[in-house]
């Protein structure tokens, strides 16, 4: 019975989630010492260069601000598309995206050349640049999830929850088009400068949040000892598969589009053929294990057991990979393929022009990436330890059937 | 009188021709002096730059020497740059090396920002940082660049460098720093006291004449002569961004 008001909450397991805490927080000092250090030191400790000028801490980045607008997204199927199912998962969908956002963003700040300068940025905008709309971007999307989260949760404003949850499903596609044209709007490297960035990184978000979703949501259910109900896992594992299935149509047209362009051939190579790392991350990362070992995951027959690891746990967790190593390979792929600079030339100078550019991360970079999913983390304990962030819809169900066992 | 008159009329005609000749010899020294600083006096501290200028730079590549490298040790020199060519090191200036597939064609030509009149790199930068003057020179403000490195994203002739660790013995009329980005300046600081960037200069002293900076819309400037008398061509003329620098030869 003392089992019944023990879902994250109240004075049980304490022991366990300061564990939780003192882990997620080593990772944050962690990220903090490698801040400081480059701080101090300059980029000099870092293994990116003139060439390589978005690394590693980027990639995490990225990934994690995409991912926060996906997870919006169950949010928005409960209060935009009316799926109860979903609406009950809201609380939690806006809570995780706003962590993600934290940790993405606090990665993109502490890996500036001047973060000191972080006032500069919230006070001199330049609107023709995408970069200053994602900071207003990013802002607003606290903003607005921040009070979704409370017309969820109060019940008092119970009622504002659809139209707020409307305006905050809007924002989160601006967000996603805003973070995808970073990279859409860039004319000068072969590898960006394509209108598909924006949609295909809304797509791509669909299932990086779904996913990073699936797995809070899995974890906080065994944590708690309930089981998922069949139906409801059904429904998310069928609507994850939907968006890799996407993420790979979006993939397959991305470059589709550049192998017609025959000034895009030699990227496409790149990317495809001969790119070396890069070549392997994106088949091996992006398509195997980000895109068709999940979708057999997901659709293979198998016994429920099996089903509850694979949907669950493994399904997901392997998106989240494939995710990564898709950022890897757009961002840093995307630049360590030389400019083309005089088309049917060959080109060498010493600054690197026409080889491929080296890249190998440090620790600090790593150090960098992994804090903003450990600022993540924590923030997510915490928020599931201190409110009621647990799905509720078969709760009951399932409390009534524990306490007649 | 009149034998009286007639030396004081000797000696006044003198001093009047005196005066004459001496007005006309300071008039002739002055004049230019004072017409010069009217036509093109170099800009007061406090005086913005001026948009009935565009400062631009033509390259004549058959001009430019194979091996030759003064264009860049005088930029090094100028700007306070170390001149090392680690990947992490800025370079404001380079020598590109390129040779055509199909030819064998080999050409040697130096590279730096092209001070487009559509800079990516101003369009990008959240801040404002990156910005061109009215005078057409894209240079970066120290006090508002975040090092974001977006801009060197943007950058189609990857002319920006980031500055990766603490500098010291700067040339003071450059200021640089930590963790922000920089580029070719045109040597502003040369420019603004109408001298013309150091690159150019060592080019000109060496006798290799490669180079020829000056004003595009003054269509009496040398480089717009040089523009008018010989075809020439931006580097990724595909993307229109109407650049500064023209090269010849290519």
């Amino acid at each position: 019975m003392a089992q019944e008001h023990c879902t994250n909450q109240g004075e049980c397991r304490t022991g366990q989630f300061t564990a939780l805490l003192a882990l997620g927080g080593l990772v944050i000092l962690g990220a903090l010492y490698a801040f400081f250090t480059l701080e101090h030191h300059g980029h000099v400790l870092t293994g990116m260069n003139n060439q390589i000028v978005w690394g590693l801490p980027h990639v995490f980045a990225v990934f994690l601000i995409v991912a926060a607008s996906g997870a919006l997204n169950v949010a928005s199927i409960g209060s935009v598309f009316g799926k109860d199912v979903y609406k009950k998962r809201a609380p939690l969908s806006g809570m995780l995206a706003l962590a993600l956002l934290a940790g993405g963003l606090a990665v993109l700040v502490l890996d500036l050349g001047r973060p000191d300068r972080l006032i500069v940025a919230m006070t001199h905008y330049n609107f023709q640049s995408i970069f200053a709309w994602n900071m207003i971007f990013y802002n607003g999307f606290f903003a607005i999830v921040g009070l979704y989260l409370i017309t969820l949760m109060d019940r008092k404003l119970k009622a504002w929850s659809k139209p707020v949850g409307y305006m905050a499903f809007f924002w989160r596609l601006g967000l996603t088009t805003a973070t995808g044209s970073i990279f859409g709007f860039l004319v000068a490297r072969a590898g960006y400068n394509s209108a598909l960035m924006a949609p295909m990184f809304i797509i791509m978000s669909f299932a990086y949040g779904l996913a990073i979703f699936m797995v809070v949501q899995s974890a906080m259910y065994t944590w708690n000892g309930l089981v998922l109900d069949e139906g409801v896992r059904r429904r998310m594992k069928n609507l994850l598969a939907i968006f890799v299935g996407a993420s790979l149509y979006f993939t397959v047209v991305f470059h589709l589009t550049n192998l017609y362009f025959a000034k895009q051939w030699d990227f496409e190579r790149f990317i495809l053929l001969d790119g070396g790392i890069y070549t392997q991350v994106f088949w091996i990362g992006q398509v195997l294990l980000g895109g068709i070992v999940p979708l057999i995951l997901l659709f293979m027959p198998r016994t429920k057991d099996a089903q509850k690891i694979c949907f669950c746990f493994l399904a997901p967790l392997l998106v989240i990979l494939g995710g990564l190593a898709q950022m890897y390979v757009t961002i840093i792929g995307g630049q360590a393929f030389p400019m083309q600079m005089f088309p049917g030339h060959e080109v060498t100078s010493t600054f690197f022009d026409g080889v491929v550019a080296q890249y190998s991360p440090t620790m600090y970079e790593w150090l960098l990436g992994m804090g903003g999913v450990g600022i993540t983390f924590v923030l997510t304990v915490v928020a599931v330890r201190a409110f009621k962030f647990m799905p509720q819809d078969d709760f009951h169900v399932l409390q009534m059937r524990r306490s007649t066992d | 009188m009149n034998e009286h008159d007639k030396p004081n009329s000797v000696e006044a005609q003198a001093r009047r021709d005196f005066l004459k000749t001496g007005a006309l010899v300071a008039g002739a020294t002055l004049a230019p002096g004072v017409l010069f600083y009217g036509v093109a006096h170099s800009r007061a501290p406090e005086e913005a730059a001026s948009s009935d200028k565009r400062f631009g730079l033509l390259i004549d590549t058959t001009k430019c020497g194979d091996g030759c490298n003064d264009c860049v040790s005088a930029c090094n020199t100028e700007n306070g740059l170390t001149g090392e060519t680690g990947p992490q090191d800025s370079q404001w200036i380079r020598k590109v090396d390129i040779k055509d597939l199909r030819t064998g064609y080999v050409q040697s030509l130096p590279m730096m920002c092209q001070h487009c009149e559509n800079p990516p790199c101003v369009d990008v930068c959240p801040t404002g940082a990156s910005m061109k003057r009215a005078d057409g020179i894209v240079l970066v403000d120290r006090h508002t660049c975040i090092g974001c490195r977006y801009c060197m994203m943007a950058c189609p002739y990857k002319a920006r460098s980031f500055v990766h660790e603490p500098l010291t013995d700067q040339n003071p009329e450059v200021p640089r720093g930590k963790g922000c980005v920089e580029s070719c300046t045109f040597c502003v600081q040369r420019v603004d006291r109408d001298e013309q960037p150091a690159c150019v200069e060592a080019c000109n002293t060496q006798g290799h004449n490669a180079m020829i900076f000056g004003d595009l819309k003054d269509p009496e400037s040398a480089l717009n002569k040089a523009l008018k008398a010989a075809s020439s061509i931006e580097v990724r003329a595909d993307l229109a961004l109407n650049t500064g620098v023209r090269y010849q030869g290519i």
